[in-house]
C-alpha cells in the first residue's frame, strides 16, 4: 500500500498545498506531515486548525502558507466547527469537499475531547487528524494528557510522573470506520493512510506521532531517526481499526515478539527531555511498552 | 397548518422562535438543551423530522460546540440559527466572540434566565447582557409575534452587506417562552418575498471554497491590523442603526406590523416621568402609565428594542424633552460592582450628560430571576420617582432605596 517514493515525487503530486517559506520550526514533524496530508488529499480539502503551533507556522497574517481554505479556531472547536462546515455543506449540496481538523494533542486529548468525541458519535463525515507532539508547544512546552511518562515540561521540571493517555483507543471505542496511527516523521507513512482514508465515508481518526526538536530536545536533523526509533522500539505502535477490525500495520506488524523491539533507552537517550530520568524510570516506560503490547496480542489473537 | 397559507397559531414564545428559523429556512440548526430554551430545539426537531423544515440540524453535545458549530457553517455561506439560554450562553461565550469576530451573520434567540449559583430557570437577563460586548447586535422581544417577526428582520440585517454582523434576539424564560399568546405566521412565500435567499457564492467576505481558498483567523502582531478590525466593527454596529430602521420599515409595509425603531416609546409626548425598560415588562408597563394618566399623572415609557447598537440618540430626543422632570431606568438584571447595579441604568451615564441637569435620575433593578413585578409595583415605581422629584426622597414604599439605585420589593433594606 506504501507508494513508492518515485511515484510520490510524481507530477501527479507535485502541488504543494502547504508552502514553503513558514514559520514552522526546522524538523518539525507536524508541518511536514501536514504538507503530505494535504498533497494526498488534493485542492478540494478545507481544514480547520484549534490554537496549536499549526496556528502559527502556517504564517502570521497576512501572509499564509496554505493554498487551500484554512481556518484557525478556538482550542476546544477543532471537531465541532468541522462538525458545522460538514453540516453547511450538506445542507447546500456541497458534497465533494474534505473537511480535515489538524489539531494538536492538547486540543484532541485534553480540551477537544468532548467535541471529538461528539463529533464521532454523530458520524460527522470528516478525518481529525491529530499531530501528537506529546505537548502544548504553542504555549511553549507544558505537559498535556499525552505527554509520556519521565518528560521534562515546563509545568513537570522533574519529569512528569504518570504515563500518557491513550486516545487512538479511546477514539477506537467509538463506532467509527477508520482509526489509525502514523508516524508523522515519515511522509511515505502519512501520505499512504491520508491517500487511504480520503474516500472513506463518516468520521476518520489519525494519530500521528509528531516529533518537535525543540521540545523534546533533539538536533532536528534526527527527527526522522527519533520518529523511526519510536517505532522500533514498540513505543509508537502502527495499528488501523477499520469498521472494527484491528490490525498491526508496517513495521509493527513484526514487533508482537518482543525479542524484536528494540529496548526503549534507545529511543529516551537521544532526546533532553529525558534526561532526568532513571534507570528505574526507564524500567518503568520498558514495562509500560510492554505491557501495552500484551494489550495488543489479546486483541490481535481474540479476533483470531 | 400549511406553509401556503397565513395563519393565525395559539403558540409559545418557544414556538414563534422555532417558526422563525423554519419561515427564514435555516440551512443549518445546532442546539443543546436548556431550560427554558429546550422547546425551541424540540420543536424544531419535530419540524425536521416530520419533513416539513429542509434544515440539517445537528444535535451536539455541548453548547460549545453549538456556537462552534454555527462559525464553521455560516462560513460555507449557509443560513444558521440556534437558540440558548443562561448556563449555555455563558458556556459558548468563546465562540459567540469567534460568531462575531468573523463577521458571520448568524441568528440566535435567548430565552433568558438568572445564571447560577443558586439554579434558577426564570427570566433574568443577566445572561445576554453578559454579552454585550460581544459584537453582536443584541434585540429583545417583548412579544411572541415580535419573537418570530424578528427573526425574520434578523437575517436582514445581519446578511446586509453593509453589517454583517450576528443578531442575539431575547426574551423571557417561561414569562414568554412557555406562555401561549396567538402569532400571526405568514405563507412561505410570503417570507421568501421578504427575505431573500443566501447568495450562491457565499458572503462576501469570507466563503470556503476551494475554488478560492482562504486562510481565516491567523495570528496579527500588534502594530497590524488588529485594532483596525476591532474598530469596524465598533463603527459597523452603530452605522446599523439607519439600517435597522430601514429593515422595520420594509417589514412593516410588507407585514403590516410596525416595530418603530431602536426604541419605542408610549405616551411620552407631554410626560413629566418616564419609564424605560426592556423586554415584555416594558409592554405591560403601559397598563401602569394608562392607570396613572387616568389618575392624572404624566407618566410615558419606553421600551428600549435594541441594546447594541445603543440607541442613545433615539433616547437623547425623546429624554431630552422640556416637559421633562424625572426619569427611572429599571434593570431586570445585575451588573455586580457598577455604578448602580444594572447594566442599563449604567450606561445611561453617558446620555445624562446630554440632558437637562435638573431632571432627576433613578437607576432601579426589578424581577431577577423570575420575581413577579405587577402592574402595582410598576405604578409604585413611577410613585417613587415622583416622590424623589418632589419631596427629594422617596417615602412609604414597599421597594428598597439603597446607595441611589431602587430595589424593587427586595427583602433587604
Ligand atoms: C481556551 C483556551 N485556553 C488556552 C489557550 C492557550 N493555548 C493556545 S495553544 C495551546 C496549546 C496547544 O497545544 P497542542 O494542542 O498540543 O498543540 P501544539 O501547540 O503542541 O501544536 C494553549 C494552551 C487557548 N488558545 N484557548
Ligand atoms: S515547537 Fe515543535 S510542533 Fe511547534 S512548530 Fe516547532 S517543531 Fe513544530
Amino acid at each position: 500500500m506504501i507508494m513508492s517514493l518515485k511515484e510520490m515525487l510524481s507530477d501527479d503530486f507535485s502541488e504543494e498545498f502547504l508552502l514553503c517559506g513558514n514559520s514552522a520550526c526546522s524538523g518539525c514533524a507536524s508541518e511536514l506531515a501536514l504538507r503530505w496530508a494535504l498533497k494526498a488529499l488534493g485542492s478540494k480539502t478545507v481544514v480547520v486548525a484549534p490554537a496549536s503551533c499549526t496556528n502559527v507556522y502556517i504564517g502570521l497574517w497576512p501572509g499564509a502558507a496554505p493554498t487551500v481554505p484554512f481556518i484557525n479556531m478556538a482550542f476546544a472547536a477543532g471537531a465541532s466547527a468541522a462538525s458545522g462546515i460538514v453540516a453547511g455543506y450538506e445542507a447546500l449540496g456541497k458534497t465533494d469537499i474534505n473537511v480535515m481538523t489538524w489539531a494538536g494533542d492538547g486540543g484532541t486529548v485534553d480540551i477537544g475531547i468532548q467535541a471529538l468525541s461528539g463529533a464521532i458519535e454523530r458520524g460527522t463525515n470528516f478525518i481529525y487528524a491529530c499531530y501528537d507532539n506529546e505537548i502544548y508547544a504553542n504555549t511553549g512546552t507544558q505537559r498535556s494528557g499525552s505527554t509520556p511518562f519521565g518528560a521534562i515540561t515546563t509545568t513537570t521540571p522533574y519529569g512528569k510522573p504518570i504515563h500518557k493517555k491513550n486516545i487512538s483507543q479511546i477514539i477506537a471505542a467509538h463506532d467509527i470506520p477508520y482509526v489509525g496511527t502514523v508516524n508523522g516523521a515519515d511522509p511515505r507513512d502519512v501520505f499512504a493512510i491520508f491517500k487511504k482514508i480520503k474516500d472513506i465515508t463518516g468520521p476518520r481518526f489519525v494519530h500521528l506521532l509528531s516529533p518537535c526538536p525543540p521540545g523534546w530536545r533533539f538536533d532536528s536533523s534526527l527527527i526522522a531517526e527519533i520518529g523511526r526509533l519510536a517505532v522500533d522500539c514498540g513505543i509508537w505502535i502502527l495499528w488501523e481499526q477499520e469498521n472494527g477490525e484491528f490490525h498491526l500495520r508496517g513495521k509493527s506488524r513484526r514487533l508482537l515478539d518482543k525479542s524484536n523491539r528494540k529496548p526503549v533507552d534507545e529511543y529516551i537517550k537521544k532526546q533532553g527531555r529525558f534526561r532526568k530520568m532513571t534507570q528505574e524510570g526507564i524500567n518503568k516506560i520498558q514495562q509500560w511498552v510492554d505491557g501495552n503490547w500484551l494489550a495488543i496480542e489479546k486483541t490481535v489473537k481474540g479476533q483470531c | 397548518m400549511t406553509d401556503e397559507k397565513q395563519e393565525t397559531l395559539i403558540i409559545t414564545g418557544n414556538e414563534a422562535s422555532a417558526w422563525g428559523a423554519r419561515r427564514s429556512k435555516a440551512h443549518v440548526v445546532t442546539a443543546f438543551p436548556i431550560t427554558p430554551q429546550t422547546t425551541v430545539m424540540e420543536t424544531i426537531s419535530e419540524f425536521v423530522d416530520s419533513g416539513k423544515m429542509q434544515c440539517n440540524f445537528v444535535k451536539v453535545e455541548s453548547e460549545h460546540s453549538v456556537m462552534a458549530g454555527m462559525v464553521g457553517a455560516s462560513m460555507t455561506g449557509a443560513r444558521c440559527f440556534t437558540a440558548t439560554s443562561g448556563q449555555g450562553l455563558l458556556y459558548m461565550a468563546e465562540m459567540v466572540h469567534w460568531v462575531s469576530g468573523s463577521r458571520l451573520p448568524v441568528v440566535t434567540t435567548i430565552a433568558s434566565r438568572g445564571i447560577a449559583p443558586p439554579w434558577n430557570i426564570w427570566v433574568d437577563y443577566s445572561d445576554i447582557l453578559s454579552m454585550r460586548d460581544s459584537g453582536w447586535i443584541i434585540q429583545f422581544a417583548s412579544t411572541h409575534q415580535e419573537i418570530f417577526d424578528s427573526i425574520l428582520m434578523s437575517y436582514k440585517l445581519a446578511e446586509d452587506p453593509r453589517v454583517m454582523l450576528p443578531v442575539f434576539i431575547a426574551y423571557g424564560g417561561f414569562s414568554q417562552s412557555h406562555t401561549s399568546k396567538p402569532v400571526v405566521i405568514p405563507s412561505q412565500k410570503a417570507v421568501d418575498d421578504y427575505l431573500p435567499p443566501v447568495p450562491d457564492d457565499g458572503w462576501p467576505h469570507l466563503v470556503l471554497n476551494p475554488e478560492k481558498p482562504i486562510v481565516h483567523g491567523n495570528l496579527l502582531m500588534p502594530q497590524q491590523e488588529y485594532m483596525e478590525f476591532r474598530y469596524k466593527m465598533h463603527e459597523t454596529i452603530h452605522g446599523a442603526k439607519p439600517i435597522i430602521k430601514e429593515v422595520i420599515a420594509d417589514f412593516h409595509e410588507k407585514f403590516g406590523r410596525n416595530y418603530h425603531g431602536l426604541i419605542e416609546s408610549y405616551r411620552c409626548d407631554d410626560a413629566k416621568y418616564i419609564l424605560v425598560t426592556v423586554g415584555a415588562l416594558g409592554e405591560q408597563v403601559k397598563d401602569a402609565v394608562d392607570t396613572l394618566r387616568s389618575e392624572g399623572k404624566k407618566v410615558g415609557s419606553i421600551k428600549i428594542r435594541y441594546f447594541r447598537p445603543f440607541p442613545k440618540e433615539d433616547l437623547v430626543e425623546i429624554l431630552g424633552s422640556k416637559n421633562l422632570e424625572g426619569i427611572v431606568v429599571v434593570d431586570r438584571s445585575i451588573a455586580y460592582g457598577s455604578p448602580t447595579g444594572g447594566h442599563i441604568s449604567s450606561e445611561f451615564s453617558n446620555i445624562l450628560s446630554e440632558l437637562p441637569s435638573s431632571l432627576t435620575y433613578l437607576p432601579a433593578v426589578w424581577g431577577l430571576g423570575g420575581r413577579d413585578v405587577t402592574v402595582g409595583d410598576q405604578e409604585s415605581v413611577f410613585n417613587d420617582l415622583i416622590n424623589l422629584h418632589e419631596e427629594n426622597e422617596i417615602k412609604e414604599t414597599s421597594n428598597s432605596y439603597i446607595n441611589g439605585t431602587l430595589w424593587v420589593n427586595l427583602k433587604v433594606r
